[in-house]
């Protein structure tokens, strides 16, 4: 089963980053076999709907899961709209991420968990 | 002649500018409030409301029979308000600007377009003043086509004052492109000049000839002034700080009503702005 993680970097040390819509990679790993990929986020710089394109690239990859820190609103909803299931993680690398959702450590989101734009920053 | 009167932060008078400047006019006059989230000109002006229409944009609607999904609407979408999911499309309204590239591309010819209200704009008369003001409805987040829709009732018969919305934002640009000169209204304070330094470059970059007034203009410091000098930036007119000028405005009455004595200069800033904008060549928006 493929999972995708919101990462800052394309290996399974690097660190899980928090925005869903505005984090650099995601990394999509085989629960089963650790076998992964790391694509890279086109919309990270767009300057709105970067969730909804997020979205659109993990649910295109076909995964079951997303393991990431926060998913906005519309973010959510496009998730929603597939069967794709959100679980949160506030730190640590991906390869520590995954190991937490395979011991089912992880929390699932019920709803988006911040505002829109959370993950823009400072202009 | 059109003439707006922006202002690079909210709070500077701008209003009691515009305001002022159509009363001490009087005739032929017509005044646009494009600050449509929060128009309050109409507070000082009372004018009598006999037109109202709404303004809308074309919004996508899907057809679930002839789409198959193969995402093309996403792909173009410039605003990502479109997601195509696991035989879903979204559309996100607070995202979409009715652009209309969606339905054009569809392949499939799924995508036709609604009319979705975003505001209204409201006509009348204020005593001679023609009187056009544009109102968001709550919650929307697209300005720019009711400051368009405010605009597109520019009589050129007339003498036009525009208020704009504060800020350098699309809607302010709207607004204020096409005018033939723009008031800009400052405060001589830190953040005044800051704010008025963004809308400078604003102005510059649109080719809008300018000039500046300076409200409260005897508090705070010199910096604006200096900056005016250094940028050879005409100040138009300085207003001091005054209590009676405070109350009138608290009160929703133009101060030059009261203050006599400020209606020739109202009049004497539009000549200095007739004299400015002498030779200046442009194009005037549609
Ligand atoms: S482009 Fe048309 S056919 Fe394709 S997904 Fe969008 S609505 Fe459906
Ligand atoms: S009308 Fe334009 S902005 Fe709206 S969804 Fe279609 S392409 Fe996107």
């Amino acid at each position: 089963m493929k999972v995708a993680i919101s990462s800052q970097g394309d290996n399974l040390d690097s660190q899980v980053d928090a925005r869903f819509g505005r984090c650099n990679y995601f990394i999509i790993i085989d629960s089963e076999t650790g076998e992964f990929e790391a694509v890279s986020n086109q919309a990270s710089g767009a300057m709105g709907g970067a969730g909804i394109q997020s979205a659109q690239t993990v649910a295109g990859k076909d995964v079951k899961a997303i393991i990431t820190g926060n998913v906005g609103p519309n973010a959510f909803q496009t998730l929603k709209a597939t069967d794709i299931k959100i679980y949160g993680v506030a730190s640590g690398t991906a390869r520590e991420a995954i190991e937490k959702y395979k011991k089912g450590e992880l929390q699932e989101f019920s709803d988006s968990s911040v505002p829109g734009h959370f993950g823009m920053g400072k202009l | 002649m059109i003439i707006s009167v922006a202002s690079g932060k909210g709070g500077t008078g701008k209003t009691i500018i515009a305001t002022n400047l159509a009363l001490s006019l009087n005739k032929n006059i017509q005044f646009l409030d494009c600050d449509v989230e929060e128009p309050n000109a109409y507070l000082f002006l009372n004018p009598k409301i006999s037109k109202t229409e709404p303004v809308g944009i074309p919004f996508p609607v899907v057809d679930e029979k002839k789409c198959n999904y193969c995402g093309k609407c996403a792909e173009v979408c410039a605003y990502n308000a479109i997601a195509v999911v696991k035989n879903k499309v979204l559309i996100f309204p607070e995202l979409c600007h009715g652009c209309g590239g969606c339905s054009f591309l569809c392949p499939q010819n799924a995508i036709s377009e609604v009319n979705k209200p975003i505001g209204v704009i409201e006509q009348g008369k204020a005593g001679q003043i023609d009187f056009v003001h544009g109102i968001l409805n709550v919650g929307e987040a697209l300005h720019t086509p009711v400051v368009r829709a405010v605009k597109n009732k520019i009589n050129n018969s007339k003498t036009t004052i525009i208020d704009v919305a504060p800020g350098t934002s699309c809607p302010v640009i709207e607004a204020v492109k096409g005018t033939d000169f723009c008031i800009l209204v400052t405060e001589p304070t830190p953040f005044g000049l800051n704010d008025l330094i963004l809308a400078v470059e604003m102005l510059r970059k649109l080719g809008v000839p300018f000039g500046v007034i300076i409200n409260r203009a005897d508090v705070g410091d010199k910096k604006v002034e200096k900056y005016c000098k250094e940028e050879k930036i005409p100040v138009l007119m300085r207003i001091p700080l005054d209590r009676e000028i405070a109350v009138a405005y608290s009160n929703g009455i133009p101060f030059i009503l009261q203050k006599k004595e400020w209606k020739p200069r109202f009049k004497n800033l539009y000549s200095k702005i007739i004299k400015l904008t002498v030779g200046t060549k442009k194009g005037r928006q549609k």
